[in-house]
């Protein structure tokens, strides 16, 4: 019997038992399905974290205050204050630096008119724009001039614009707001650029450093230092310059530890990447064990199939069939339904994964390889579960077979 | 004549439980190219162990069997199958159509193992069914057919490959008296134009359109008779 023949008896005796198949499918439909949207969630929020961290800024270091220790116990990033303005200005003398932008942070009322809100409150240097990847949309950025000596002027988000100048016509570059009861110009906003991770960029104000630590947080310490090393090639160098510069600047003797910390963009990167790829790998592993749930129902239903067949089979056997006749039949038969079964999960898996990034907040990336994988292991899960009940077809002696009732 | 069967002290011993029963003790037959045999006997005779010998669904114990010509006896389980698609042609008692599957499928499914082209066997098929007088009913499914007109289906598809033999348990079994004087009737004329026939039966009117009669009884052959007054059937009324 050729291969086209056993595949249309096999679709004829898969329609025969139209809902019983449709049922038995279903664990391979569930399965792939799962595998598709799983792997294509995990891609699309590994690739939209990369993407978020490299919006970070370009060859991005961070450099942040050291842990205090008490009686041996950390007590947390941030909790010394070791790190100043004076530390800003020796890492910029570095030639693997580009750019360095210090910052301190708070929270701040904003009030313009009868209007208030609260946002977040930066204070950083003329270098933001170019060591945090950020832009402006109208107006200016404050400069260098105006940092030391520390103007009241003010760039803020897109966040904070819609939140504070609600119907306002009035053009709002040059309009005097309070800030913390502090008079500042607004001189710029900033362009949109969305969210990343737990922070929204759009929602906050900048203002000199230097006016920030006077006027508003008080205090001598910048709190985080973020610096844009020359180029992606000397990122190692950068980081080792920032810890001599800083250490010699701290008094650090050789055997003393750090205190502070240089993280870089790509460590992050590569953090974000491994929780995320873990993360794909446990719910592949998940829809594997659905896949092979699914298998186990194939071959149920071939099982029982072929007791309910026994007396096709002997008569199959009678007019000529030989044993391997029967086993593809049969195999085809299981290959068929469950590779239906995978095609349609694919349907539903890239469906719900396109749902998915449609309704919710996750992002999805859809692509070629785990496709044919369901394919592929779809089609094997027919075959390896399909073997037993198609040898135990074929095995039927043909005068049992015909006999059965 | 040619003996298209030859069969030489053949025994077949049953296995079941600790008992081990003796279905054939010793048989000895001839059948001749164009015979009508008609093989008898209570049940537990013999005779159904011993067509499935004849039709090569089971294999004896012990002793020698020609079909056509080749030995059988040794002959290896996909060797078997190969004979039985190309040399037997079955005709059983309860039809054994394949359900679901229209009349001129159920013919097909011979040639579907002998490797025919599917124009072919489209073409073999229709014009068994044709000769068997069912030219109407070629895409009925076996639901769709009385039983008188699905025993027909079942001796198209006997047909089809033009075998050495036609095997027929109990053919109209499950047929009303009329219906079977049909049937028989398609066996005679089959038989005048050469084919040869073996028929196994319990009924003794059925039995008397054949030309000979074998009667088994305790698993040996008991008397091997001509028959006398053979029944004619009445020219097959063809109903479709």
């Amino acid at each position: 019997m050729s291969l086209i023949e056993c595949v249309r008896v096999s679709f004829r005796s898969i329609r025969a038992n139209g809902l019983r198949s449709v049922l038995t499918m279903l664990g391979i439909i569930i399965g792939v399905a799962a595998v598709i949207a799983m792997v294509a969630i995990g891609e699309g929020t590994s690739s939209s974290v990369a993407s978020q961290i490299n919006g970070l800024g370009s060859n991005l270091l961070i450099v942040s205050p050291g842990q205090a220790t008490q009686g041996r116990v950390s007590l947390g990033a941030g909790s010394l204050n070791t790190l100043t303005m004076a530390d800003a200005e020796a890492i910029a003398e570095n030639d693997s630096v580009a750019g360095v932008a210090p910052s301190v942070n708070g929270r701040a009322q904003i009030v313009w008119g009868s209007n208030n809100y609260s946002s977040s409150l930066e204070g950083t240097t003329a270098d933001f724009l170019q060591v945090r990847n950020a832009e402006v949309a109208q107006g200016r950025f404050f400069s260098n001039f105006e940092v030391t000596r520390q103007f009241n002027v003010a760039v803020v988000g897109t966040e904070v614009v819609s939140n504070l100048f609600k119907n306002a016509t009035t053009n709002l570059i040059g309009q005097t707001v309070q800030i913390n009861r502090v008079p500042f110009t607004i001189i710029g906003v900033l362009k949109s650029q969305g969210s990343s991770g737990m922070t929204n960029n759009d929602d906050r104000i900048l203002i000199p450093i230097t006016t920030a630590m006077s006027r508003l947080t008080g205090g001598k310490n910048v709190g985080t230092i973020y610096v844009s090393a020359a180029s992606s090639d000397v990122m190692d160098k950068a980081q080792q310059d920032i810890r001599q510069t800083l250490r010699a600047k701290h008094n650090l003797r050789p055997q003393k530890e750090d205190d502070f910390r240089i993280t870089s963009q790509s460590d992050i990167l590569s953090t974000a990447q491994e929780v995320s790829s873990s993360m794909t790998a446990l719910l592949s592993g998940i829809a594997a064990i659905s896949l092979i749930v699914g298998g186990i129902g194939v071959m149920n239903i071939m099982l029982v199939s072929v007791t309910e067949r026994t007396r096709e089979i002997g008569i199959r056997k009678a007019i000529g069939a030989k044993r391997r006749d029967i086993l593809r039949q049969f195999l085809i038969e299981a290959v068929t339904l469950s590779l239906i079964g995978g095609i349609l999960g694919i349907a539903f898996g890239v469906g719900a994964a396109l749902l998915i990034s449609k309704l919710g907040s996750l992002s999805t990336s859809i692509s070629l390889t785990p496709i044919l994988y369901a394919f592929l292991t779809s089609s094997l899960v027919g075959v390896i579960f399909g073997v037993y009940p198609a040898r135990k077809a074929a095995q039927l002696k043909p005068i049992d077979a015909l006999r059965y009732e | 004549m040619r003996p298209v069967i030859q069969i030489e002290d053949l025994k077949k011993q049953y296995q079941i439980g600790d008992q081990e029963i003796m279905a054939l003790r010793g048989v000895s037959l001839t059948i001749d190219e164009g015979d009508f045999v008609a093989i008898m006997g209570p049940s537990g005779s013999g005779k159904s162990s011993m067509m499935n010998v004849i039709g090569c669904l089971d294999k004896p114990t012990s002793g020698e069997f020609y079909l056509d010509g080749q030995p059988v006896s040794l002959a290896h389980d996909d060797e078997l199958a190969v004979i039985r698609n190309q040399k037997i042609g079955f005709v059983f008692q309860n039809f054994n159509l394949l359900p679901r599957t229209t009349a001129v499928e159920n013919v097909e499914l011979p040639l579907l193992y002998g490797g025919a082209s599917a124009k072919e066997r489209r073409e073999r098929a229709i014009k068994a069914l044709i000769s068997v007088g069912l030219a109407e009913r070629l895409n009925n499914k076996p639901n769709e057919l009385s039983g008188g007109q699905q025993q027909r289906v079942s001796i198209a598809r006997a047909l089809v490959n033009d075998p050495v033999i036609l095997l027929a348990d109990e053919p109209t079994g499950a047929l009303d008296t009329k219906t079977s004087e049909e049937i028989m009737g398609i066996f005679q004329r089959l038989n005048d134009a050469g084919k040869t026939v073996i028929l196994v039966t319990h009924e003794p009117d059925i039995a008397e359109y054949a030309k000979r009669i074998v009667r088994f009884r305790d698993g040996q052959i008991i008397s091997n008779e001509v028959v006398q007054e053979r029944r004619i059937a009445q020219a097959e009324e063809v109903r479709t």
